[in-house]
């Protein structure tokens, strides 16, 4: 796998707080060749959107990045403004958590399509507000000519996600990132985005990370899981093999925990007993211990390191793997 | 946006009639027999209970407004005692002046204060704000009318390169003209762009923090585009807002400024009315200045629906 | 409380991340350096019979703009009176008619909008109704046309002024009474059975008083800004007692001969102006829970 389209390597993300210093992401190692699909799976807080976030390059301000994030043999941390601008559209996507904030209201469906286009592609108007149109039809927007007048709070939820997902794939992009593209919907809404999110990716050839708390979503639809929990990646394997054989306990709670089809809309993550640990305040040993039902001396002492110590392919971050 | 258009009619009209009230209590209330001033105190009793009689004042109170409103309400606002000017001619003649003096002075200080509330927004928290938002901080205890005097002192009496005071009218020297509004234009711009630069720079800093703006970038637009027109525009009610109140203000003439400065403006017409006790004319200039205020108001809240649709869309 | 509060902004004792403590600090510098300034100019403005200066009005025909002197300490004005006493009186009549005009503003307005939060309804629509007709009128008119026709007196002046004031300080006690009025305390003493004057006393006076004293103390700069342009105009405070206002109003006349006559009284009036300005928005600051609201 050598010929990696993206490659994280020990990824580190520092936010200043007034508690003290939070490490949101810690140590975080990644690959993703052209065309394959990762799954990003952890609990509320754990970091996946700061992960997203320093992978495109769209850190907050104050936030301090360490460790590289090679795209296509180039280290995009190290990138100027300008050449990371052309990237980005045609070559890196997002589709964002919550399509009620992440489309500007001020302005209309059609202008946020289509600026994309003018701006990398070089299509004047006339094309590229056709091109947006085609689209529109593409993500399943029905009389898409009259939704590129209309305005975000004129769409439902659902409809503006398509909308989301239509701009990011306007560009052909080689990868695209979908930060939790169905937390903020309905549950029918939610298998219905997924699955056109899964077809496009088929169809365009394009490589893809699904950030999700629910390991319900990458079973199916993802090539390689990486579950993270407390700002590291805690287990990584392809997914079939993961769901085969889970080796961390945490992974396992995960598991239990993922949502019935039949919870109502918005249902966070039941059950995992207890609460992440204070993110200012690291602990010495591994970070699950306070909640794990294994743990014991040496879980509290030291932090397990992320290792495939079976050479089975599979990487986890335990020192007593089910 | 007919609904919207409707509810905010709906609250105007009890609110300009309040304004006529309040126009004719204060101008009656305010001491002297109008009878008498315009007599003279040598004139008999009879002859002022006559004029009292002829002009209505003998009537009571109320009966006395409604009469003031039916005429106000018929294009009549009254005539000077003095010149025998009608008012609507006097506010007329002035108007111009203060409105050139408006639209100079607002663009110079929205000139001002956008580039730099961008700049501080962009780069909130760095030297270059902190240096400019202490800056306009300070600026708010330095009133106009010494902006005016250290404006003068600078380029009228030192440096010699603008005129102080006087004004002529546009169609004899166009030039001149311009000339003449530099120095008050700029006065009330620097008065102003403090302000306007505090507003919507806050407005600017909040609204780079959303996700919209985050998702433009994630587009790969111009910094300028997305600095221009994804945060600008939401960014911008406010901006609108405190303009739309100064214009409000200055349709009534910038008193203090047209005084120093020499403009026949509506502010000098005030003043005027005020040194000759010309009451019929304050009462009209007044109200006119009243009602420019709560118009431009009313439009701003129009304009709001144009800069946000949420709002044109009745979901606000 | 608010003392205590400033006090330890001063010291710069916070929490919260680096930038904001370096922040306050600074600000606390400027915080002292107001206090002291507005300290000097009130204690010279209440002993100005004791000091050892001339007479404010007392006229020199022949020292017309005389430079400083050992005896003149800033020089003369166009009229031959000492600049530096007439600088200090000054300073009485700026704080007098800037300290007492914004209490008429404050107990007026700081009523009518608390009662309009609290109790809502038509009361409340009355109310901000009447702030939005009276915001309309010019306010430099109105207070113009009261002092020409009632007499130039420090009493007019201050009541005009102060009369002013009170739609503003109705705005922002009737916002902060509104989301006072919301929070658990409130409710907890309504569910508890308390009278409406015992909530409004005990359990909201409290909390609107800090906001309002904050405004105040910018309502006593804009009032100080208002009283010299009055002067400055020749329709404040009657001649010959000296004036902020009337002294940059008469240096106007001078400004190629002796500059200084105009920017010394400005120079004086600008600080104290500031001096408020720092110490009001110092509190407002603290009032005002977003962060960076400064
Ligand atoms: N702007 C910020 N400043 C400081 N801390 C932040 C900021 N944004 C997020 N954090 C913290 O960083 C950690 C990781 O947050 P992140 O948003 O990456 O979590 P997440 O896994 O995406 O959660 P969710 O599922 O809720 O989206 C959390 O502890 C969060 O509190
Ligand atoms: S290392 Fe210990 S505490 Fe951590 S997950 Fe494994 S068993 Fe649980
Ligand atoms: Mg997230």
């Amino acid at each position: 796998m050598d010929t990696a389209l993206l490659s994280v390597e020990a990824v580190s993300v520092v936010l200043p707080t007034p508690r003290g210093p939070l490490k949101a992401v810690d140590a975080v190692d990644l690959s993703l060749a052209p065309g394959r699909t990762l799954g990003v799976v952890g609990e509320s807080g754990c970091g996946k959107t700061m992960l997203s976030r320093a992978i495109l390059q769209l850190l907050p301000k104050r936030a301090k990045l360490d460790g590289r994030v090679m795209f296509n043999g180039r280290d995009l941390a190290a990138l100027q403004p300008e050449a990371l601008r052309r990237l980005r559209g045609p070559e890196l996507a997002v589709v964002f958590q919550d399509p009620m904030t992440s489309l500007n209201p001020v302005l209309t469906i059609g202008t946020q399509l289509v600026e994309t286009m003018q701006a990398h592609l070089g299509l004047d108007s006339a094309a590229a507000a056709k091109r947006g149109a085609e689209l529109l039809a593409e993500v399943g927007i029905p009389a898409p000519e009259q939704r590129l007048r209309q305005y975000p709070h004129q769409l439902s939820g659902g409809m503006r996600q398509r909308v989301a997902i239509a701009i990011a794939l306007s560009c052909e992009p080689k990868l695209l990132i979908a930060d939790e593209p169905t937390t903020a919907l309905d549950v029918t809404v939610q298998a219905q985005i997924l699955d056109l999110l899964a077809r496009e990716q088929r169809r365009r050839h394009m490589a893809m990370i699904i950030i999700t708390h629910d390991l319900g979503v990458v079973a199916g639809r993802t090539d390689e899981v990486a579950v993270m929990y407390a700002g590291r990646v805690v287990e990584r394997a392809p997914t079939p093999q993961l769901f085969a054989h889970m080796r961390m306990p945490y992974t396992e709670a995960l598991l239990a925990a993922i949502p019935k089809l039949d919870a109502p809309p918005h249902t966070t993550l039941p059950a995992i007993a207890g609460r992440p640990p204070d993110p200012t305040r690291p602990l010495p040993g591994c970070s699950f211990a306070p909640r794990c039902r294994y743990a014991d001396d040496r879980c509290q002492g030291a932090k397990p390191p992320l290792a495939d110590p079976e050479r089975a392919g599979a990487l986890y971050a335990c020192w007593h793997p089910l | 946006m007919a609904k919207f258009i409707g509810r905010r009619l709906l609250y105007l009209l009890p609110v300009l009639l309040a304004v006529t009230l309040l126009t004719f209590l204060i101008a009656s209330l305010l001491p002297g027999d109008l009878a008498i001033t315009l007599l003279g105190d040598q004139a008999t009793p009879e002859k002022v209970e006559a004029l009292r009689a002829q002009m209505g004042l003998d009537l009571p109170i109320w009966q006395r407004y409604l009469l003031w409103l039916w005429d106000v309400l018929h294009g009549d606002l009254g005539r000077s005692f003095r010149t025998g000017e009608t008012v609507l001619a006097a506010v007329a003649d002035r108007l111009p002046v203060s409105l050139e003096l408006m639209v100079m002075a607002e663009v110079t200080a929205l000139l001002i204060a956008i580039p730099l509330a961008i700049l501080c927004a962009v780069k909130s928290g760095s030297a270059t704000d902190r240096f400019l938002t202490g800056l306009a901080f300070g600026k708010l205890s330095l009133p106009p009318f010494m902006v005016a005097i250290l404006l003068i002192y600078l380029f009228a009496v030192s440096l010699n390169l603008l005129p102080a005071t006087g004004w002529i009218p546009f169609a004899e020297d166009p030039i001149a003209n311009l000339r003449s509004f530099v120095l008050p234009a700029l006065t009330l711009a620097i008065a102003e762009w403090p302000v306007l630069m505090r507003v919507l720079r806050s407005d600017m800093i909040a609204t780079l923090q959303e996700d919209y703006i985050a998702m433009a970038k994630a587009k790969g637009l111009r910094p300028a585009r997305i600095l221009l027109v994804h945060a600008l525009k939401p960014s911008s009610l406010t901006l609108v807002t405190v303009t739309g109140i100064n214009i409000g203000r200055l349709i009534g003439g910038a008193l203090i400024v047209e005084v120093i400065f020499a403009l026949p403006g509506i502010g000098r017409l005030l003043v005027g009315a005020i040194y000759a006790r010309d009451f019929i004319i304050l009462q009209g200039a007044v109200l006119f200045v009243a009602v420019g205020f709560v118009m431009v108001n009313f439009v701003v809240d129009m304009l709001y629906a144009v800069l946000d649709p949420r709002i044109r869309h009745g979901r606000a | 409380m608010a003392v205590r509060e400033v006090a330890a902004l001063d010291v710069g004792v916070d929490t919260s991340a680096v930038t904001p403590v370096r922040r306050q600090r600074r600000l606390g510098g400027l915080f002292v350096a107001s206090v002291i300034w507005i300290a000097l100019v009130g204690l010279g403005a209440i002993f100005a019979g004791l000091l050892p200066i001339p007479s404010p009005t007392e006229m020199d025909m022949l020292g017309k703009r005389a430079l400083p002197s050992a005896e003149h300490w800033l020089g003369n004005d166009v009229l031959g009176r000492d600049v530096f006493s007439r600088l200090i009186y000054g300073g009485r009549i700026s704080l007098t008619v800037g300290l007492l005009a914004p209490v008429i503003g404050v107990t007026v307005g700081g009523a009518l909008g608390m009662l309009a939060g609290y109790f809502r309804g038509r009361f409340e629509t009355i109310v901000t109704g009447g702030v939005d007709v009276l915001l309309a009128f010019p306010p430099l008119v109105f207070a113009l046309a009261v002092t020409a026709y009632l007499g130039q007196s420090i009493l007019n002046i201050t009541l005009v002024i102060g009369i002013l004031g009170i739609p503003a300080f109705t705005r922002v006690a009737r916002a902060v009474t509104l989301s006072l009025s919301e929070r658990e305390f409130v409710t907890a003493a309504r569910a508890l059975g308390a009278t409406h004057s015992r909530i409004l006393l005990r359990e909201l006076l409290p909390n609107v008083a800090l906001p309002l004293v904050a405004f105040f103390l910018l309502g006593v700069a804009v009032t100080i800004v208002v009283e010299g342009a009055l002067s400055f105009l020749g329709l404040g405070v009657p001649p010959p007692a000296p004036s902020w206002g009337s002294m940059i109003g008469e240096g106007r006349e001078s400004l190629d001969i002796a500059p200084w006559l105009a920017f010394l009284p400005a120079i004086f009036m600008f600080l104290t102006v500031l001096a408020f300005n720092v110490i009001g928005d110092t509190l407002r600051a603290l009032t005002d829970p977003r962060p960076g609201a400064l």
